[in-house]
Order: structure tokens, then sequence, then C-alpha cells
């Protein structure tokens, strides 16, 4: 028994339908943690773009190399040392949001990189036009190269959205009852593995093509040229 | 002192990991060429078990695939110890990128260069080994490099299948010692060192693949 | 004899654009053919399908009275199989626009490497032929080059060399100047009218180079929205054209010499 249901052990696909709602409780985890993690990997990714690309070098050199040093070691291991070592320092988080926060950091360094690519691509003589034009760096930031930087970075960020999708069964490793965990859960009781693993890869294969598929729906309806900005 | 006691264990690990990567790698070349190049082919019966396995491995996590390895296909007979089932995962895993990479870059061979074949009667097979690879081969290295890289940190997953890697023997270590800052942070610049060092070997390769590809005989 | 091509009642469609319509057109052996006229009208397509790189909707092409498209099996004729066209394959070659040089490999090998594998010719017999090709083409000494090591024209030329070393009997040019910066173009051309003179052989050209056509040429034909509008010997076409749409784009192509 898990949360409240029974498994049926008569058959292959009574197993399968029993464990089914289990499994979709798992779900919602998954996407909940997809979801949160997206968003802090969205801000913090800005955050680290606009210090990566700051004018002082004593500023721009140490996020350069968090950036590279977030993106060269395991998520894994980033969760674990956030799971094991936050509370040493007093901060006592929820599993889940440990597991988010690590997704949302691995995933900022991936996000920042696409801001910086974006905003490197607008050409150069846009920036010259704007400083001819004598427009503050705010102004042109605003009006002049966001808008035109958007465009390009919207399907690359897509992109880590499913790729963020498939990261979240790591959080299993600190506890976190995601789709794969139940299922893995189900299996150590059950002793059968492979109704539950396999539905596991079945659910995923369907939230990747699902997530897929809406965002190349979206990008279609996207703007190919600048966006203009209130 | 602590780190000097601490150290031993985690580069035994570290070893495992550099194994574990890259016997993965290759292997995962082997599968990213052969879905890649298949995926191109005429024949349904190479084109679609090629674009079935891609997106299998490229839509589900690698957890899961490992686990379904690891834990699931012994259910059915085939019980796979944690290190091939970890390699196998990973480079089925991998490759399924590869391939992707392997197919965009054919695909991005100049037409002309394709027609140019044809009209000297190359065989398909001759065009694509004699014309179209040594031509993309180039292309394929840096996003080659990147997931080689991504292959490393993927490895760490492998400690879930009680394989005593890296992330394994850091785990265990912290278990013991409670050190857990020291371990986890000298765990960390571990993978880092190694991702530094792969980066650089693949560019090295990337280098010695170009000058092949432009100068061979 | 059978005359070296012949397109009979041949369709060609890209989508819902009609490039050929029951075209028909035939080609002496060792004749030379230049195909005239604005862009668009179909005469690349032409030697696209004789090439194999297109494929045709309707009718048949023959290469020395052999079907191209489809072959004779057991009493029934069949479409083409992969054997048939490489078999007829071996009697065309193709000198491209855009020249096409295998940029992985050095000159030599760029124009040994089909008859080797290809042909299946000894790799020292091919060679010596392909040095001798050089030297018909004059870049002798860029045996050991690679394509980007040469000007446009040198690649051209090393192409052409490339096309003649598998022996065809048909040899195409798909525009082989139009890529070319001007003051490349003459030695180009210098080429294949020396080609024309040593070997044996039934040339299809593509061009813009009216002066060089009408030169070199055995018979110009004028292609207008997929047909032939109007052929006949050079001196006929280029100063006595008989339709007013020839007139009109001779007049556009060559401005001074459409008052005749």
């Amino acid at each position: 028994m898990l949360f409240g249901y029974h498994w049926n052990l008569t058959s292959d696909w009574a197993f399968a339908l029993s464990i089914l709602p289990m499994l979709l409780k798992g779900l919602v985890v998954t996407v909940e943690a997809t979801v949160l993690g997206y968003l802090l990997a969205l801000t913090l990714g800005l955050l680290l773009a606009l210090l990566r690309m700051a004018p002082s070098r004593l500023v721009a050199w140490p996020t350069a190399f968090i950036i590279e040093f977030l993106r060269d070691t395991p998520l894994l291991v980033q969760l674990y040392f956030l799971y094991f070592v936050l509370p040493l320092y007093g901060i006592n988080l929820p599993a889940f949001l440990t597991g988010t926060l690590a997704l949302g950091l691995q995933y900022s360094a991936y996000t920042s990189e696409v801001y910086r690519a974006g905003i490197k691509a607008v050409p150069k003589g846009q920036w010259e036009a704007a400083l001819a034009l004598d427009l503050t760096p705010l102004r042109t930031y605003r009006d002049i190269i966001v808008p035109q930087a958007i465009p390009r970075i919207l399907p690359a960020l897509g992109n880590y959205l499913v790729s963020i999708i498939k990261d979240t069964p790591i959080l299993s490793a600190v506890t976190v009852l995601e789709m794969l965990d139940v299922a893995k859960m189900v299996g150590d009781r059950t002793f059968r593995y492979m109704v539950p693993l396999t539905m596991v890869g079945v659910l995923f294969l369907l939230l990747t093509l699902l997530t897929a598929t809406a965002l190349r729906r979206l990008e279609r309806r996207l703007p190919q040229r600048g966006i203009p900005l209130r | 002192m602590m780190f000097a006691q601490l150290l031993p264990p985690l580069l035994r690990g570290a070893e495992i990991t550099a194994q574990i990567t890259l016997a993965s790698t290759l292997l995962g070349a082997l599968f990213a060429f052969a879905a890649g190049i298949g995926k191109l082919s005429r024949h349904r019966a190479l084109r679609w078990p090629a674009v079935g396995y891609i997106e299998v491995f490229r839509g589900t996590s690698l957890l899961v695939q490992l686990f379904w390895l690891f834990f699931a296909l012994p259910i059915i007979g085939i019980s796979l110890s944690p290190l091939s089932a970890g390699i196998l995962g990973l480079s089925l895993n991998i490759g399924a990128y590869g391939a992707e990479v392997v197919r965009g870059a054919l695909q991005a061979t100049a037409r002309g260069q394709r027609e140019a074949a044809r009209a000297l009667n190359f065989t398909p097979r001759q065009t694509l080994w004699r014309i179209l690879l040594p031509q993309a081969l180039p292309e394929m290295m840096p996003p080659f490099g990147n997931l080689a890289v991504q292959n490393l940190k993927d490895s760490a997953l492998v400690s879930l299948i009680t394989l005593a890697d890296l992330t394994y023997q850091a785990q265990n270590l912290r278990n013991i010692t409670l050190q857990t800052v020291p371990i986890l942070t000298a765990t960390l610049l571990l993978y880092f060192a190694m991702a530094l060092v792969l980066t650089a070997a693949m560019r090295w390769l990337e280098r010695r693949v170009r000058y092949a590809a432009g100068h061979e005989r | 004899m059978n005359p070296a091509v012949r397109f009979r009642q041949v369709t060609k469609r890209f989508g819902d654009l009609t490039v050929l319509e029951q075209f028909d057109f035939e080609v002496a052996q060792g004749e030379i053919v230049t195909l005239i006229g604005a862009s668009g009208s179909g005469k690349s397509t032409v030697l696209r399908i004789l090439m194999t790189l297109e494929e045709l909707q309707d009718g048949e092409v023959e290469i020395e009275g052999e079907p191209l498209w489809h072959e004779r099996k057991g009493g029934r004729t069949v479409a083409a199989s992969e054997q048939h066209l490489r078999r007829m394959r071996k009697k065309v070659g193709m000198v491209f626009q855009q020249f096409n040089l295998f940029p992985h490999m050095s000159v030599l090998r760029n124009i040994t490497e089909a008859p080797i594998h290809v042909l299946q010719l000894p790799r020292a017999e091919a060679e010596t032929r392909a040095r001798e090709l050089l030297r018909l083409v004059g870049l002798e000494e860029k045996a050991d080059a690679f394509p980007e090591q040469l000007s446009g024209g040198q690649q051209q030329r090393v192409a052409i060399a490339r096309a003649l070393a598998m022996r065809p009997r048909v040899l195409l040019f798909d525009e082989p100047t139009s890529a070319l910066d001007p003051e490349m173009v003459g030695e180009v051309l210098n080429v294949i009218r020396q080609v024309a003179g040593e070997h044996e052989l039934t040339m299809i050209l593509v061009t813009h180079e009216m002066n060089f056509a009408r030169e070199i040429s055995d018979r110009v034909c004028f292609f207008d929205q997929g047909r032939i509008l109007e052929q006949g010997p050079p001196e006929q076409i280029f100063t006595a054209p008989r339709e007013e749409r020839t007139r009109e784009f001779l007049r556009t192509v060559l401005p001074d010499s459409g008052r005749t």
C-alpha cells in the first residue's frame, strides 16, 4: 500500500492499472519540481548573465568561474552538497525545496549562457546607433537590445525546460517522492520492477513529447524579429 | 591531515568515474554513428529503429533508464552487473544525443557534394564514407566535446545503482566520517578538474580530426 | 547510329510548377549543343535529369538508345533499378556551376577517387591519367594542393579534369562560368574549348556566355518556358532568329549584337 492505494498483483495489466494513481501522484511532484526549478533557473540565470557581462572584471570573472563550475559538476553532487551542507549552517529546507534549488542552480548556469549569447548576437551596429543617439545604458538595454534578443533567447530556453523535466528523478536521491521514487518503492515492496519502471519511462516520454510539442507551437507564434516592450 | 585521509578513497572513486566515462563515451559514439546514419537511411528497416531509439532515450530520464536496466531487466532473466548496466545506460543515453549531432552534421554538408558524388557514380555507401563523413566529422567534434562533459556529469548517477564511483565513495565516506563539507567540496573540485581535462582532451582531438580530415591521403 | 541523348515526351514538375512538359530533344553523338534562355526556363533541369539528379514524372530519356529511367526485365518495362542507373550514369559526366570539388581531398585525389573506387582502376594508372588531365587543364603543378588554395577558375578546371577522368560519353556543363569572377571566365572557356577539340565527346552546355556558345556549338537551342522555342546552327540563331522571343532574349543578353 502506498498513499492509501493498494496494488493488484493478479496480472501485469491489473498491476499497472492499480499503481497508476500512485505514479500520477509522483508525476505531480515531478511537474511541481520542474516548474519551480525552471522559474528559479530563469531568474538566477538572468542575474548571472548580467553579472557576467558587467563592465568590471572584478565582477565578471568570478561570475564566469561560478557559471563554469556549476556547468561542469554533476547535479547529483550539487544536490548532495546543498542537502547535507545547508543544515550545518542552520538552513533547514524540506527536501523538495533543496531539490528545486539544486535544479535551479545548475540550470541557471545554462540559461545565463543563453541570455548572454542572445544579447551578444544583437549586431554591434545597434549598440553604436544607441550610443550615437545618446541613449542611457538602461534605455539602450530596455528599448534596443533586449527586444531584439528575446526572439533568439526564447527557443533555447524552451529546450532547457525539457531537460529539467528529465533531471527531476535525481531528486529521488534525497528522498523526494517524485515519480521514479514512487515506482522504485513499489518495486522494492512487490519485487516487480518491470511494470512500474516501464510505466515511468512511458510517462516521462509523454511528458517530454507533450512539452516539446507545446514549445514548438509556441515558437511558431513568436515573432521572428524584435518584440516591443512596453 | 584530514584531507590526506579522505583523498585516497575519493581518488579511487574518481578513477572508476574516469573509466566509466571513457568507456561509455566511446560506446556512445558507436551508438551515435549507427543511429545518426540509420536515421538518414532510405530503408525503413534501418530508419525506424534508429528514430525509435533516439526518441525513447532522449525523451526519458537517464536515471529511469539506469533503473530499468538494473532493476527491471533481471526480472526477464537478463542480469547486468552494476558496471555493465552503468556503462550501457550511459552510452545508450549519450548515444541518442550524439545521434542527433551526427545526423545534423551529415545533413549540413553541402548538397553539391552529394550531387558531385552521384555524378561520379559513387555508391550511397561510398558517398557516406568517402565524401560526407570526412567533411561532417570535424563539425561534430565541438558538440561531441559538450556531450562528453555531459556524460562525465551524468556518470554520477551510477552511484545510485551501487557502482563505486566518485559520488558513491563521497557518500560512503560522508556516512562514515561525517566530514561533510571537505568531502563534498573535494568531490565537486575533482569533477571540475576532470571536466577541464576532458574538455582539453576533446579540443585536442578536434584539432587532430580537422587536420586528418583536411590532409588525409 | 543512335543519338547520344534523346528525350521523349518528358514531363518534370516541382510540386505545382511544371518545368518541362512533353519535352522532346535529341543530341547526336559527338555533337556540341548549347542551351540558352532565361533562368527558370528548364535548361538546367534537362542536364540534371540526364545526370539522374532529378527524377521525371513522365516520358523517357535514352542515352545511346538505351532507356535511362526504365529497364527491360523479363520482357516487361520496369522502373530503373539502382544498378541500372549506375551503369547508365557511367556514360555521363557533369561539371557544376559551384564546382563541387571535395574540400577534404587534394586536387589529385579529387580526380583519382572515383576512377579508383568506382571504375576499380589501379591507383598508379588512375594517377598517371589524372596527371595527364591536369596537364590538359594546365594545372599540373597543383596536384597536391587543396581546393581552398585554388582560385575559382582553377577549381573549375580541376572539376573538368575530374569529370573527364571517368571517361564519359556525354559531358554536361551546367553554367560552368556563372560562379566565377569575370577575369577567370576566359581560362575555363579555354579549357572547355580544348576538351571539345581533343576528345570525342558529346557535350551539352548551359551557359550565359553567348559569344562562346556561338563559337563552340554545332547547334544552339533557345529555351522558353520549358520548351525549345527555336534551335539551329549558332550563326542562324544569333544573326537571324526567327522568333520574336529569341530576339528579345538576345537583345537583353547581347545589347550590342541585337541589331543585325
